[in-house]
């Protein structure tokens, strides 16, 4: 049994200390998700517990057809449209900028400008958590339809599937906008490691 | 100097919009070929990799962020609602 399995059987056993960590084990992901399609933090806030009220109400139904995350997140998408005072979602998938700027590439398309060596530092910083400050800001920045797909891919750890169908778009488009996010990213950490 | 490519390789500019798809496991077996063979001779490129690798690590650390004490007393608070229902 997975860690939500596990937790899951304990909610159901009435152990309130377990839905609590449930909830905490979702909750970043949950809240971003929502914000995208609210307008405040506030209101993400609240649509974040009504679709844990849903869920506690519907656990009985729940058999395990899909996983218990995209079975969560799809109440999420449905209750934050539902809520949705920003209508107007940009759906563009393609942001038209590359993953790294031509300039950084000679006229063969070989690298005229390298990546600089940061790996090593950045994990030992990561793994003091000093990196999530700029991931933050750099995950806020991003379009909503990226940002959506990099939560739930990176922060949530759905699979392709089943971000695919939480937010009801392609295999394809799915791997576009996780690739716009990831080079957006990789980019604010090169530039948070001092380069270029 | 001016590099002269092979005509089945890829070049780097290239490398770095096809990664994604080759870490999902989305590039055809003739497609992941050229990739495997651009990386193995190309440090930068190996390098790139390392780095999307990372931020895909990175991104994940924002999980472990603590929920704070208000919003745990408000699901504990969800949770007691809901079982109320139940009796």
């Amino acid at each position: 049994m997975d860690a939500d399995g596990e937790l899951l059987a304990r909610v159901r056993a009435g152990e309130e200390a377990a839905f609590v960590a449930l909830a905490a084990r979702h909750h970043t992901a949950m809240l971003r998700l929502a914000r995208s399609f609210v307008a405040n933090t506030h209101v993400a806030e609240e649509v974040v517990q009504d679709t844990w009220l849903v869920v506690l109400r519907g656990l009985e139904g729940f058999e395990g057809r899909s996983t218990f995350r995209g079975w969560l997140f799809a109440i999420l998408v449905n209750r934050a449209r539902s809520t949705g005072e920003r209508e107007h979602r940009s759906v563009a998938v393609a942001d038209g900028r590359p993953a790294v700027s031509g300039s950084r590439f000679n006229a063969a398309g070989a690298w005229a400008s390298p990546p600089r060596h940061w790996v090593e530092e950045s994990e030992e910083r990561m793994f003091a958590q000093g990196l999530a400050p700029s991931i933050d800001a750099a995950l806020s920045a991003l379009p909503s339809l990226q940002r959506d797909v990099v939560v739930l891919r990176d922060i949530d750890g759905l699979s392709g599937q089943e971000a695919c169908e939480v937010l009801e778009i392609s295999e394809a488009n799915q791997r576009v906008l996780l690739h716009r996010a990831r080079s957006r990213l990789r980019q604010t950490l090169e530039a948070e490691m001092g380069e270029v | 100097m001016k590099v002269l490519w092979r005509k089945d390789e890829l070049p780097c500019r290239e490398m770095v919009e096809l990664i994604t798809d080759y870490l999902e496991g989305a590039l055809s077996r003739s497609q992941r070929r050229r990739f495997e063979a651009h990386l193995a001779g190309c440090e930068h490129c190996s390098e790139y990799l390392r780095q999307m690798r990372l931020t895909i690590e990175a991104t994940g650390v924002l999980r472990e962020q603590d929920l704070t004490a208000d919003m745990q007393a408000e699901f504990g608070e969800i949770y007691r609602r809901w079982r109320s229902e139940d009796e």
